[in-house]
């Protein structure tokens, strides 16, 4: 399929890529909204049918289904591959979101350990919740709504740092007045149904043979080491260290990138939203964790100046309070990989160990974790370092003695190919085949 | 005499694996890490079937020899290596006197090729289009995980006392009164060696010219597919006919014949595009529509698998498609080991041990008067 070109392509119909595709349509461009799934709305938006936000008037833009597996820069523009055919816009706002980041520990890959998004997406997707006993765990003020919406099915969050590193942010959270009382909602709901709130907490095991049935949780000393530990029963677990952005178009197109507050590669945009890459706007997730609202913002300023408008000054404003209190969410909410055991399993899809990565640069004299993907493997596999990527760039940084860069982590998410496509699908239209 | 190797590839691993085995003291330099050049662009091949009879096919010849060694001495399972065999398939009249040919001249020389009927063909590869004229079966060749292969040999070199420093650049030559090269100017510091080889692989043109003795080496840009994991569906390295011309061709343009294979860790690996674009490492669309579609046109199932990943790499190139490979009369001390092309995996093995006889005063098992690097001055 190959339609005449839109003036501007908003890839991802989450939060940001609704906000853009809204102020680029309000100011009279023409919008095409691709999403990879089948309803937009994203990983924040998931209701089930019969439940869509989405504005009548941007229901026409909206080509779902169409996961884009490779942007290519033409001279008058951007040709978009997706699994549902070609579509050509003169201008792309990339809004591809993130997705969990995940820690390895032992037990980590049994059935009934989710990510915290993904039991989420369980239950707003699919009124389906992951378990009867659930122990929620991780770090960030995204396992309070999770935990939340399972209720009386929680028997406990951990979280792995303390809502108190707020303190050191006053004026970030004087700014964000909302955010308070969101958080302060959430823990009376935990409250009320006499959910336990641990902090620094974390599960450092997961047991169990065909399924988990217990985790060992830790409290965590100020070096987040284990100093005292016990066993807690459950049925399903809900993991959650935070998001990686899900960076694959923007290097593709060569966007620069830079490391985040919270140790995740980013996409830099600058104060329009633009990407280093003329004709390439970032919002959202993309450019810098830091939750629905900002990305709803940054969609709207981005929509608007790509449509040829000067954006609210009001919304920059919004965007510079937003963006404050996400830096002291990520100052609050700090992430390492810790220390799991040699046995551990880093990637799942190639069952490679943490002792693999560490022979990989102790033995072989790997330096940076593609090298050590080479190697070892992980991120081989089917989900191409999604899951693993991040893990492993720590467990290689560790072991070679030095901080994560921004390099290691490009290293690991580069991805020509972005989403799964056929051969087949790929051959079509090559003669003489 | 002391040895430095520039290039911690699979050719500088070789060299350096073989020199430190015939007790040379040797030190490893490479500006990247380990394997992270071209070695980690390829598929990891060790072929004698796509050459022509000459010298390049004695080289093979003897690397397959030394391969089979190498994988008794260091574990054929830490290097990955398979003794998987090729098969050539021919899909017209032409092609398959072609091939036929082919077999006849190399069987001449000590090659094990096997003229194969199309009815025999899918007993060699059950999944194969039935639409071919015939083939040939290679059971010589091999295929390695290359950038194991070369971590293994440089961790062999190391247990033999040799020294690898990654991430450290050479970018200068040290010279005796009388011209010859008595070490090398690093990142790190002035290194000094009685020999250093060259084994910078498509940078070997820039190592050279370092030393005041110019080499052609230019870059040859290939693509890679993976496909999803897959249970073994293609038992041997697989590819048409045309590829040997391919190899050969001098054409500058795009040329792809492709290539097919299984992995040990279950992915397809489809091969080989040829392109003379410098080092332009962006993706190219119509370079992998095309791979896909003629690897489609070997095996028609894979028109329904998933590709997983594309990766690129520079092969090491010389006009005349040889390597360069031995001492260089220009600057007495300098020692080429680089320009292997497509090739370098399969001849490293050889290369190595005939840079390690060179420099112990050994008679090389291989005349080296056609790899010699003067062999280009006008």
């Amino acid at each position: 399929m190959t339609t005449s070109p839109a003036d501007i392509a908003v890839i991802g119909a989450g939060p940001a890529g609704l906000a853009a595709a809204a102020a680029a349509r309000g100011r009279g461009a023409r919008v095409a909204l691709l999403d990879s799934a089948g309803r937009p709305g994203g990983q924040y938006w998931r209701h089930r049918d019969g439940h869509n936000p989405i504005p009548a008037s941007l229901r026409q833009d909206i080509l779902a289904g169409h996961a884009v597996w490779h942007v290519e820069v033409e001279a008058d523009g951007f040709v978009l591959h997706t699994t549902a055919g070609e579509v050509r816009a003169r201008t792309v706002i990339v809004a591809t979101g993130a997705y969990d980041r995940q820690l390895p520990f032992p037990g980590w890959t049994l059935p009934g350990v989710f990510t915290a998004g993904g039991a989420q997406a369980m239950l707003k997707g699919h009124g389906v919740p992951v378990g009867d006993r659930v122990v929620v765990a991780g770090t960030g003020p995204f396992l309070l709504p999770v935990a939340a919406a399972l209720r009386h099915r929680v028997t406990g969050v951990f979280e792995a740092g303390s809502p108190l590193g707020f303190a050191r942010h006053p004026l970030a959270v004087a700014r964000n007045p909302g955010k308070l009382v969101e958080g302060a909602r959430y823990l009376r709901a935990l409250h009320g149904h006499r959910i336990p709130f641990h902090t620094r907490t974390a599960v450092v095991a997961a047991h169990g043979d065909d399924r988990v049935h217990a985790v060992t949780v830790a409290r965590l000393d100020r070096n987040r080491r284990p100093v005292s530990e016990r066993e807690i029963e459950c049925d399903a677990v809900a993991v959650g260290y935070g998001f990686t952005p899900q960076l694959e178009l923007p290097l593709q197109l060569g966007c620069d990138t830079r490391l985040d507050a919270d140790g995740s590669l980013v996409a830099t945009a600058d104060e329009w939203q633009r990407a280093s890459v003329p004709g390439v706007y970032l919002a959202g997730e993309v450019c810098g964790v830091g939750g629905a609202q900002l990305s709803v913002v940054e969609g709207a300023i981005a929509g608007a100046h790509a449509a040829g408008a000067r954006p609210r000054r009001s919304l920059l404003r919004k965007r510079a309070a937003l963006r404050a209190f996400a830096a002291a969410m990520h100052d609050t909410y700090r992430v390492g990989a810790g220390r799991p055991a040699d046995d551990t399993i880093v990637c799942r899809c190639e069952e490679v160990t943490v002792r693999e990565v560490r022979e990989s640069v102790v033995d072989l004299g790997a330096t940076d974790p593609r090298g050590v993907k080479l190697l070892a493997r992980p991120g081989m596999g089917l989900c191409q370092g999604r899951v693993c990527g991040y893990a492993t760039a720590c467990l290689v940084a560790e072991a070679c003695g030095r901080p994560v860069t921004a390099a290691d982590l490009r290293g690991l998410a580069a991805r020509p190919i972005a989403a799964p496509v056929t051969l087949g699908n790929l051959a079509e239209g090559v003669e003489d085949a | 005499m002391d040895v430095l190797v520039i290039g911690a590839g699979m050719v500088g691993a070789a060299c350096a694996y073989h020199c430190a085995a015939a007790g040379l003291r040797v030190t490893v330099l490479d500006r990247g890490g380990v394997a992270t050049g071209t070695t980690s662009g390829g598929e990891g091949n060790i072929l004698v079937s796509d050459k022509e009879p000459g010298p390049e096919l004695d080289l093979a010849l003897l690397s397959v020899r030394r391969w089979r060694i190498l994988g008794e001495r260091i574990g054929a399972d830490r290097l990955e290596l398979e003794h998987k065999g090729g098969v050539v398939v021919a899909r017209s009249a032409p092609a398959l006197a072609g091939l036929a040919d082919l077999t006849g001249r190399q069987r001449a020389c000590g090659v094990d090729a096997v003229d194969v009927t199309a009815g025999d063909l899918p007993a060699l590869e059950p999944n194969l289009t039935r639409d071919v004229t015939g083939g040939a079966h290679y059971p010589q060749d091999m295929q390695v995980q290359p950038m194991l292969a070369a971590a293994a040999l440089l961790r062999a070199a190391r247990d033999l006392g040799a020294t690898v420093h990654t991430g450290t650049e050479v970018r200068g030559f040290l010279f005796g009164r009388d011209g010859a090269v008595t070490g090398v100017r690093a990142g790190s510091g002035d290194r000094a060696a009685g020999w250093v080889v060259n084994a910078a692989g498509t940078w070997g043109g820039e190592v050279a010219d370092l030393a005041g003795a110019p080499l052609p080496v230019l870059p040859r840009k290939g693509f890679v597919l993976v496909t999803e994991p897959l249970p073994r569906v293609i038992r041997h390295k697989v590819y048409t006919a045309d590829y040997v011309a391919g190899v050969a061709s001098d054409d500058a343009g795009l040329e792809t014949s492709v290539v097919v294979e299984g992995t040990r860790a279950g992915t397809v690996l489809i091969g080989a595009s040829r392109e003379r674009v410098g080092f332009d490492r962006r993706m190219s669309l119509p370079v992998i529509r095309e791979l896909a579609a003629q690897a489609i046109g070997l095996f028609p199932f894979l028109a329904d698998v998933t590709l997983l990943r594309t990766y690129l790499g520079f092969r090491p190139y010389c006009p005349d498609h040889l390597p360069v490979i031995g001492p260089d009369p220009r600057v007495p001390g300098l020692v080429h080991a680089c320009g292997h092309e497509g090739a370098g995996i399969g001849l490293s093995a050889a290369t190595g041990h005939l840079i390690a006889q060179t420099l112990t005063g050994a008679t090389p098992d291989l005349d080296l008067a056609p790899f010699r690097p003067e062999r280009f001055a006008a």
